[in-house]
């Protein structure tokens, strides 16, 4: 307990409860600071005033009220030993308060009167008990005074039982089977209603703790993602510094890999046109370190018609990415209800399809050919200067457009 | 807003500019600011940088610039918070929108909120100054994905019964410049594929940005939504 800590700070002296070394709610030890006694007089003043038809209990409780918790306290850690003399303290209130009730009659009946006492004191330190939660809040209390909270707790709830028990039982005696019944519902309810901060605080922990564990879980997610793919990738790309080719290559999988993960967490790859044409874009950046832009319009189921057209597709993209050098390819779809038009674009050297040697294959079978047996079409223009464009068009006899 | 965008190509300040574009790059990324500074090169002025929305707002007020780079997601509320607060106070600067993101409703947004173009940020450093001298000289930059998404858009509208306006119809011009901007052409590519002029393509691209900003707001939301639940 920190006994040289004054609140006489400023110029005005205030009266203020302490929290640290306190018994109670700090009253005593406020008044002593303030007076500059001992705490101990205090306290032996309050009890005597207390055998004195009560005064010192109802001074103790308007200083209780009026009196503001010391500000400067907050940063002072909690006192775990006073759980214990708070209990006996209150102990020895009660029966100090009992005894004078007895001694002078008071018009109550004693024998009501002490169950009052007691189930009074029960709740007082049940309730005591959310308050007492929310400053645990502000100091960042670790999980070691919940053992002290939850004898607080069966101390209050032993002490209502009892009252309430004795309320009914005892000094009323009332008849028989249903007095016990009733005394039994009686002791329930009190139980019920005192232990409510406590299974109010049960909730609130439960649900702090549920979030917490699915925050946890998503965090792990992420930080395993990272880890399988981007930190990964990082190491790679170190191996990688004299190749610029490969480092491009690296740094553009992972992007396309990690925007599906951020953009499209849901996409099922391959199912319609638009992530056909953006998985065969994506081998071909892959197998051949080329930057291809694919930009869809529209999308469909896949059937065989547009198969032929994504491997017509990716042929066309492999030829551009082959003799196309560095410059960007761009892939444009437009899947429309009666036809699916596609476009390949580079801004390579160019050629002139004509004198494509009858050997060089690629071309002519895997993106002429395969749409003409389709039932499709292409077109092959191209340029000195201005690149290669092919134009894929396959029309499409159901109408299945999404 | 529009109108004045409308009639800024022929202020005496767009057909009057002289010495280099100047410039205020706004991005949260200070490694990507000083990466766009060096590519940009000398083809450009950046006369300012900000980092959040709040900071953008300020250093576009003091400096005017003539384009601000602006990327979609930004702390404190986004490109979009910056448009709304200096678009209708500055008419006079201009916005081209710069995002990692393809994400279909980030792009429609900042479109529909003021920018006059929208690239992505793998876009090449010669490209990039090209695109904003374009803009600071009152066109419109279309980026292939973007003119996609507009192509897809209002094909989506067309569907819906309730398309009357000519707000919520491309005409088969503006479809047939899209459709070619889509496949990678440049302008001028694209001038010479239809056999019309540069500038004409150029009125096509402004006119369609126009109908999506103005085009309506149910609509283009709901394609937007529904593309990235694709």
């Amino acid at each position: 307990m920190n006994d040289t800590t004054t609140p006489a700070a400023g110029p005005v002296a205030r009266l203020y409860r302490r929290s640290d070394g306190r018994v109670l709610a700090g009253v005593a030890r406020g008044l002593a600071d303030h007076l500059g006694v001992d705490v101990l007089y205090v306290r032996l003043a309050f009890v005597v005033l207390a055998a004195a038809s009560g005064a010192g209990v109802v001074a103790y409780g308007l200083f209780w009220l009026f009196a503001p918790q010391d500000p400067y306290e907050a940063a002072q850690p909690r006192d775990r030993e006073r759980d214990l003399t708070m209990l006996l303290a209150l102990g020895s209130l009660t029966v100090g308060g009992l005894l004078l009730l007895a001694a002078l009659g008071l018009g109550l009946n004693p024998g009501l009167a002490v169950p009052l006492v007691t189930v009074g004191v029960g709740v007082v330190i049940l309730w005591r008990q959310v308050d007492d939660d929310a400053r645990e809040r502000w100091r960042q209390a670790t999980g070691t005074d919940r053992v002290g909270g939850a004898a607080r707790a069966a101390g209050g709830i032993a002490l209502v039982v009892v009252g309430a028990g004795a309320i009914l039982v005892g000094p009323a005696n009332l008849d028989g089977t249903s007095g016990g019944l009733v005394a039994a519902i009686v002791v329930a309810l009190g139980i019920a209603l005192v232990s409510g901060p406590w299974w109010m605080r049960m909730a609130r922990d439960l649900t702090a703790e549920r979030n917490a564990r699915i925050r946890e879980q998503e965090r792990a997610e992420v930080a395993a993602h990272v880890h399988d793919s981007v930190l990964h990738t990082l190491t790679l790309i170190q191996r990688h510094v004299d190749n610029p080719r490969e480092v491009g290559r690296l740094a553009r999988s992972q992007e396309r890999e990690l925007r599906g993960w951020l953009y499209r967490p849901t996409a099922t790859a391959g199912a319609t046109m638009t992530s056909a044409l953006e998985q065969a874009a994506a081998e071909v950046e892959d197998a051949h370190g080329v930057a291809i832009e694919v930009v869809v319009v529209g999308d469909s189921a896949l059937d065989d018609r547009l198969l032929a057209v994504r491997d017509a597709a990716r042929e066309a993209l492999v030829n551009a990415a082959k003799y196309a050098g560095d410059s960007a390819i761009s892939v444009y779809a437009e899947v429309e209800p009666d036809q699916v038009t596609v476009f390949v674009r580079d801004r390579g050297p160019g050629f002139d399809p004509d004198t494509v040697p009858a050997d060089r294959l690629g071309l002519r079978q895997s993106v002429v050919g395969r749409m003409d047996r389709h039932g499709g079409r292409s077109t092959i223009r191209s340029g000195a200067g201005d690149g290669t464009e092919i134009q894929l068009e396959m029309p499409r006899d159901q109408r299945s457009t999404t | 807003m529009t109108d004045d965008q409308r009639s800024e190509p022929t202020s005496p300040q767009a057909a009057s500019r002289s010495g280099p574009v100047r410039v205020v790059l706004v991005d949260d990324h200070r490694m990507f600011r000083s990466g766009v500074r060096a590519e940009l090169g000398d083809a450009v002025e950046v006369v300012g940088e900000a980092e959040d929305a709040e900071q953008a707002v300020t250093v576009i007020t003091a400096t005017r610039p003539d384009v601000v780079l602006l990327d979609v997601h930004l702390p404190g509320g986004g490109g979009r918070a910056v448009l709304s607060a200096v678009v209708g106070q500055l008419p006079d600067v201009r916005f081209l929108a710069l995002s990692v993101s393809d994400a279909p409703e980030d792009v429609i947004a900042v479109i529909r909120g003021g920018a006059r173009g929208y690239v992505t940020k793998s876009i090449t450093g010669p490209e990039l100054a090209a695109a904003v001298r374009r803009v600071a000289d009152g066109d419109v930059v279309f980026s292939p994905r973007l003119a996609g998404f507009v192509l897809d858009a209002f094909a989506a509208t067309t569907d819906v019964a309730t398309v009357d306006e000519d707000l919520d119809r491309l005409s088969q011009r503006e479809r047939e410049v899209l459709r070619l901007i889509a496949r990678g052409y440049t302008y001028k590519e694209v001038g010479k594929a239809l056999f019309i002029s540069v500038k004409t393509v150029e009125t096509h691209v402004s006119a369609v940005l126009r109908k999506l900003q103005l085009s309506n707001r149910h609509e283009l939301t709901r394609w937007a939504n529904a593309r990235r639940l694709v």
